[in-house]
């Protein structure tokens, strides 16, 4: 495997592509008790639509979410989920837009654990009656979501934002779009997008990276499958398709996000290199010691749980903004103002360095977090750049750069407000 | 991993944990006193205005400032119950020396702003700032009233609160509305004063520097700390027994697509004398994760939800049963959920599901050795219970625990209240839909 040195943050990074085209990144933590493994594929919610055979095949919102529940299922009818629970793992899985991973930590039998991820992400087996059997469970996890403001304000943004990319529907689908799905559409989806030269295994623990690479060897396929594109549809504007939606919940404050489209086009160092400046642009505009900021904490107009991400998923790249505040629009407003000014007039070069120092104690406090540091590389490897990089790529990124990218992306016509307000006469 | 604790000064303790593998070290300060309503909301504010500015850093932009310069320092305050133990102050982490461009030692500087924090804020004639009292208590207050945000903790939270009803632990850690909106920055000024003199402080650090070295930091930023006479009178009132001899019923209604079922539970007389090992992995067995009885059988084998589990509140001897449910679904998920109960008084637990259970609960608590954060919980219900033993020790007692042990937990717990929140009758609320659904 290849190793590459990460001595600033005092990692080692062992690499390969093994010959069935499958990814695999190894993070050693000699000391540490946990082991860590993320087995991921590049396709999520939004790649509901792609050409397999030269046919266009369309698939019904949440299959992505739902195949993720199916997998668990074994063909002698045991469930992965309760074997390496009961082997002292703590398993799940999540689905994103643009990912599905499969993932456990443990302490013990590590080993064991890793091959059973690897056998029954690879192993599908749906029949009819389990398929149907998880509609009543997954048809209560959509209506929590329904009840959920966190979620309406975000999807209402994404919908705001886009015209038309899948980004815009909810991962886990409707309960009317879940009712189409059969065994047939799952196996299909699977044979599809589950091949290991679409996917990352990314493990972190005290482990040996080559015997890591050994066993994905032994356990998975051997060919190297071609891997369909999903189609996203024809590419969007930077413009947003609408500005402004409110809707009524039962919440106690206003819920807001403030939102813009970013080229979600580029790859490798390129993307990585706008998210990390993108991030720090924000953190220097908005973030906890940004005279916006701390001006509106101390107005009232904003709260502590404030915070701004840089988001990619699925070919999309978006700038997101919020939190809770009593006048969502006056924010948006001061928002738009204070990057004007510095638009203008730029950062100012002692506030800079502060702030990439601060960005730097942050980086090394994400590194303890090794469920953040897989998926963070798998998420790299999809886009063709190494998350590790990240530290080093950002000494690069100057004052100007943060300026520009203000000056470019965060103009008043490429943004949109999503709000949930309180129901009137309720709580 | 070497664990000591010591006096730094009367009735301010340091637990040290001395561990090389982390980037980040953590440094927290915790203020203990008793859960009572009538300090509750302002006790929780303090920390929170104290973190606005001090003498020095007046506001929280040069607050901001000062941290960043040190490489993104995160000085947070904290409010929590353990019990009806009211612990507030602030949590900090910050970047270890061997990380850093020119390898500065930050501990020094943390430890001093840390203690500014707390023992020099910005005052005007000895008062804390009324702008940042009156701000800060508008926050606190949408925070107390956010509650009803988040569905699933609300229910839990209700549940909790009618069951305890005649408990201080009825009492949010952030106090509640109407005594919130009485406070005023001259009588917030007096119980700031009030809990510097008279509450025990723990002091966590979790980091690569040497017990010396940590206390040598403390002593200096620290040596300003008032002490008066010390409340020593602080603990949790554990009652073993529901209130009323039937399981009491609470329903609320409120615009919801989906059901919110808690069911709150006394942990009984094995409180008397608890067997911490066994009530973790009985937690497991019944509720506490994907192999437990209440997952496999309420979700997996009956549909009934996406999530069943238990919880324990161990330091009140309380357990609390969630389950999102259609509104239909109530009585039959109730029903299960105590006949799983059920199940295990009656001895019906497998080898397999004990040894499951154990090993996840043994599982749990060494990963908890790899997280500064967790660790910093650990030790202070340790210091609180005034136990030594680490998280590694207890893994080690779990895995001895037997069915015979399980049982008598079960056989210990009874169910005190249910508590279901469910839509209004005429409501068809069609919201649309975080990004990331989980399994």
């Amino acid at each position: 495997m290849k190793k590459l040195e990460y001595p600033g943050i005092g990692e080692t990074l062992y690499g390969t592509r093994l010959a069935n085209g499958l990814e695999v990144r190894v993070i050693p933590k000699k000391e540490f008790s946990t082991f860590y493994a993320a087995f991921a594929a590049n396709y999520g919610g939004a790649c509901r639509r792609f050409a397999v055979d030269g046919k266009t095949v369309d698939t019904p919102a949440g299959v992505a979410h739902y195949l993720e529940h199916k997998m668990f299922d074994l063909p002698n009818g045991d469930s992965a989920l309760n074997i390496l629970s009961a082997n002292g793992a703590d398993p799940n899985a999540f689905t994103s837009s643009g990912m599905t991973c499969y993932y456990f930590q443990c302490t013990e039998g590590f080993e064991e654990n890793l091959r059973m991820l690897l056998h029954f992400v690879s192993t599908p087996y749906f029949t009819a009656e389990t398929v149907r059997k998880e509609l009543g469970i997954i048809g209560q996890e959509i209506r929590m979501g329904e009840d959920n403001p966190g979620l309406a304000v975000y999807y209402n943004l994404l919908k705001l934002l886009y015209e038309h990319h899948p980004i815009r529907d909810r991962v886990a689908g409707t309960v009317e779009s879940i009712a189409e799905i059969t065994a047939e559409t799952l196996y299909d989806c699977h044979r599809v997008f589950y091949a290991p030269s679409n996917m990352a295994l990314c493990v972190e623990g005290d482990v040996d990276p080559d015997g890591i690479a050994r066993i994905a060897e032994e356990v998975l396929p051997k060919d190297c499958a071609p891997v369909p594109a999903a189609d996203f549809g024809a590419p969007e504007s930077l413009l947003p398709a609408g500005t402004f939606r409110c809707e009524e919940m039962p919440v106690s404050a206003p819920q807001f996000l403030i939102g813009l489209k970013l080229p979600g086009d580029l790859r490798g160092e390129e993307s990585l290199r706008l998210q990390l400046t993108a991030a720090l642009a924000l953190r220097m505009l908005c973030g906890a010691s940004s005279p916006f900021f701390t001006r509106l904490y101390a107005e009232g107009l904003l709260t502590a749980d404030f915070d701004f991400e840089v988001d990619p998923s699925a070919g999309t790249l978006t700038v997101i903004v919020g939190g809770e505040s009593r006048e969502p629009e006056k924010v948006l407003g001061e928002f738009q103002k204070a990057c004007a000014d510095i638009a203008a007039k730029g950062f100012e070069p002692a506030f800079f360095e502060r702030a990439k120092r601060a960005s730097l104690g942050a980086r090394l406090r994400g590194l303890e977090d090794f469920d953040n540091v897989c998926v963070s590389l798998a998420e790299g490897v999809f886009d063709g750049y190494c998350a590790l990089d990240a530290c080093p790529l950002l000494e690069e990124v100057s004052a100007e750069d943060c300026r520009r990218f203000v000056e470019e992306h965060l103009r008043p016509e490429r943004m949109a407000l999503s709000v949930i307000a309180p129901k009137k006469a309720q709580v | 991993m070497e664990y000591t604790r010591s006096e730094l000064m009367p009735g301010v303790f340091l637990s040290h944990l001395q561990c090389g593998k982390f980037k980040t070290a953590c440094l927290s300060v915790t203020l203990l006193s008793q859960l009572k309503r009538e300090t509750a909301a302002m006790n929780a504010l303090i920390p929170a205005v104290l973190r606005r500015g001090t003498a020095r850093y007046g506001d929280m932009e040069q607050l901001a400032k000062r941290l960043d310069e040190l490489y993104g320092a995160a000085i947070e305050p904290v409010v929590r119950r353990v019990g009806e133990i009211h612990c507030v102050g602030f949590f900090a982490s910050f970047a270890e020396s061997a990380y850093l461009p020119g390898g500065e030692d930050l501990l020094g500087p943390v430890s001093a702003l840390l203690a500014e924090l707390l023992l020099a804020p910005n005052t005007r004639g000895g008062l804390l700032l009324p702008q940042y009292v009156d701000s800060e208590k508008e926050k606190q207050l949408d925070l107390i009233r956010s509650r009803v945000n988040n569905k699933r903790s609300y229910a839990l939270q209700r549940c909790l609160e009618e069951m305890c009803c005649c408990e201080d632990y009825a009492v949010s850690r952030y106090g509640d509305e109407a005594s919130c909106e009485a406070i005023h920055y001259k009588k917030l000024t007096r119980r700031y004063r009030e809990l510097l003199r008279s509450s025990p402080v723990e002091i966590f650090y979790c980091g690569q520097a040497s017990a010396r070295a940590v206390t040598r930091a403390l002593r200096d930023a620290f040596s300003g700390m008032p002490r008066g006479e010390l409340d020593w009178d602080i603990g949790t009132d554990l009652r073993m027994n529901a209130l009323e001899e039937q399981p009491r019923y609470v329903e609320e209604r409120m615009a919801v697509t989906q059901g919110n079922l808690v069911m709150g539970f006394r942990l009984g007389e094995c409180m008397e004398e608890p067997d911490i090992p066994a009530l973790y992995v009985f937690n497991a067995v019944f509720g506490g994760g994907p192999t437990s009885k209440l997952f496999l059988n309420v979700r997996e084998k009956l549909s009934l939800c996406y999530y069943a589990s238990s919880a324990l509140i161990l330091r009140k001897g309380l357990m609390a049963v969630s389950s999102g449910v259609a509104f239909e679904n109530f009585a039959p998920a109730r029903d299960e959920i105590l006949a799983q109960l059920e199940a295990i008084r009656k001895g019906e637990v497998s080898d397999e599901e004990l040894d499951w259970a154990k090993r996840g609960v043994a599982s749990d608590l060494r990963a908890l050795l790899d997280s500064p954060g967790e660790l910093e919980g650990f030790w202070l219900a340790q210091a609180l219970d005034g136990l030594d033993y680490g998280p590694a020790e207890l893994a080690g007692l779990v895995e001895e625990v037997t069915r015979e042990q399980v049982v008598a937990v079960a056989k210990s717990v009874v169910c005190d209240l249910v508590y279901f929140l469910r839509g209004e009758e005429t409501d068809k609320s069609d919201g649309e839909d975080e990004a990331d659904e989980e399994a």
